[in-house]
């Protein structure tokens, strides 16, 4: 099966070498979108052996990830495994990502940080995270232990089927929503994070989840 | 009473920007005397704003000027409204341009 890796990167010079050097063996391509960086990201990858392809201005995760997806699709890939740019994911567990793909047992495999027991993460932002997972499964009608959480593997016909048209952080709910929508088979399989000062720094910030909600409900009305 | 001074020099402003855009055939005719009907009522409105409770009363609303805020703030709920959704689709399609841009890039397409 022909795996690619898509990594959406904005200003991630400082670790994008180690991140495509650690995945590129482990999957057929890496495929790396440069979200329009003021750094060297888009060099720094391609010099580690990534395919980089550059928005000439920063459009956001969601829409970086959707143009290395559709790259990805046209160039054959079978499995779309789409991984963070800041270190915080072990690349090894790839292969336990994709490993129900391969056997066919789900179209969408989504990474977890609440399915195994390490919770390192700061105490405000596991209750958001909790609050945010609730209200999500109530809405997209799925049952996750964890949402928002950038590891994931898609089929090609999951990747086919799923159109990211949230430019931003909302696109990883919409996910979630178009997987319900297409009724795909979904699976959770465990997924370390690690939450390094470099990630806590470049992360998700708290108050972000509010302009999260806003742009789902500006994307309902303005359809 | 400056407030009608500067309310009826604004209409004449308004007025005469909107002739200009008539001349330059920006607008149609249609859209002028529109305008030019708009204009007069609101200039009417600021001679005789007594006047404007008549019409008010009749729609259950005390004072011509406090109908004047309602809808103004209606409009402007419905403008933003448009506005927003603008913008979403405007940024939509910046997003399709930079996304069919780094595609061909790295084709060679471009």
């Amino acid at each position: 099966m022909k795996v690619y890796a898509v990594i959406a990167a904005y200003n991630e010079a400082e670790m994008i070498s180690l991140v495509v050097n650690e995945v590129k063996g482990l999957v057929d391509e890496v495929v790396v979108v440069d979200d329009g960086s003021r750094d060297q990201t888009g060099e720094l990858a391609a010099q580690a052996g990534a395919t980089v392809l550059r928005h000439l201005i920063n459009r956001g995760q969601g829409a970086a990830l959707q143009t290395g997806i559709v790259w990805a699709l046209d160039q054959g890939a079978e499995i779309i495994v789409t991984f963070d740019a800041d270190g915080q994911f072990a690349a090894e567990e790839i292969s336990g990502v994709v490993a129900p793909l391969i056997a066919g047992r789900a179209d969408v495999v989504l990474g977890s940080r609440f399915l195994n027991q390490s919770r390192e993460m700061p105490a405000g932002k596991f209750l958001l995270l909790r609050l945010a997972t609730v209200i999500t499964n109530l809405y997209t009608g799925l049952k996750l232990s964890d949402i928002h959480n950038g590891f994931r593997a898609l089929s090609r016909v999951a990747a086919e089927k799923i159109k990211i048209r949230q430019d931003g952080m909302a696109h990883a709910s919409e996910i979630l929503e178009q997987i319900r929508k297409h009724k795909l088979n979904y699976l959770e399989v465990p997924v370390t994070v690690k939450y390094t000062e470099y990630s806590k720094r470049k992360g998700q910030k708290i108050s972000n989840s509010l302009r999260i909600v806003w742009d789902l409900i500006i994307s309902r009305i303005s359809q | 009473m400056i407030i009608k001074i500067v309310i009826i020099v604004f209409i004449v402003f308004a007025i005469w920007r909107t002739s200009l855009r008539y001349q330059k055939k920006d607008i149609t005719g249609r859209e002028l005397i529109i305008w030019l009907i708009f204009w007069f009522l609101v200039a009417l409105a600021a001679i005789w704003p007594k006047k404007t409770d008549v019409i008010a009363q009749w729609l259950g609303v005390e004072r011509g000027a406090d109908l004047l805020v309602y809808i103004s703030i209606i409009v402007i709920f419905f403008l933003l409204f448009r506005l927003i959704v603008k913008l979403e689709k405007i940024d939509r399609a910046i997003t399709e341009i930079i996304r069919d841009r780094a595609l061909k890039g790295k084709s060679g397409k471009i």
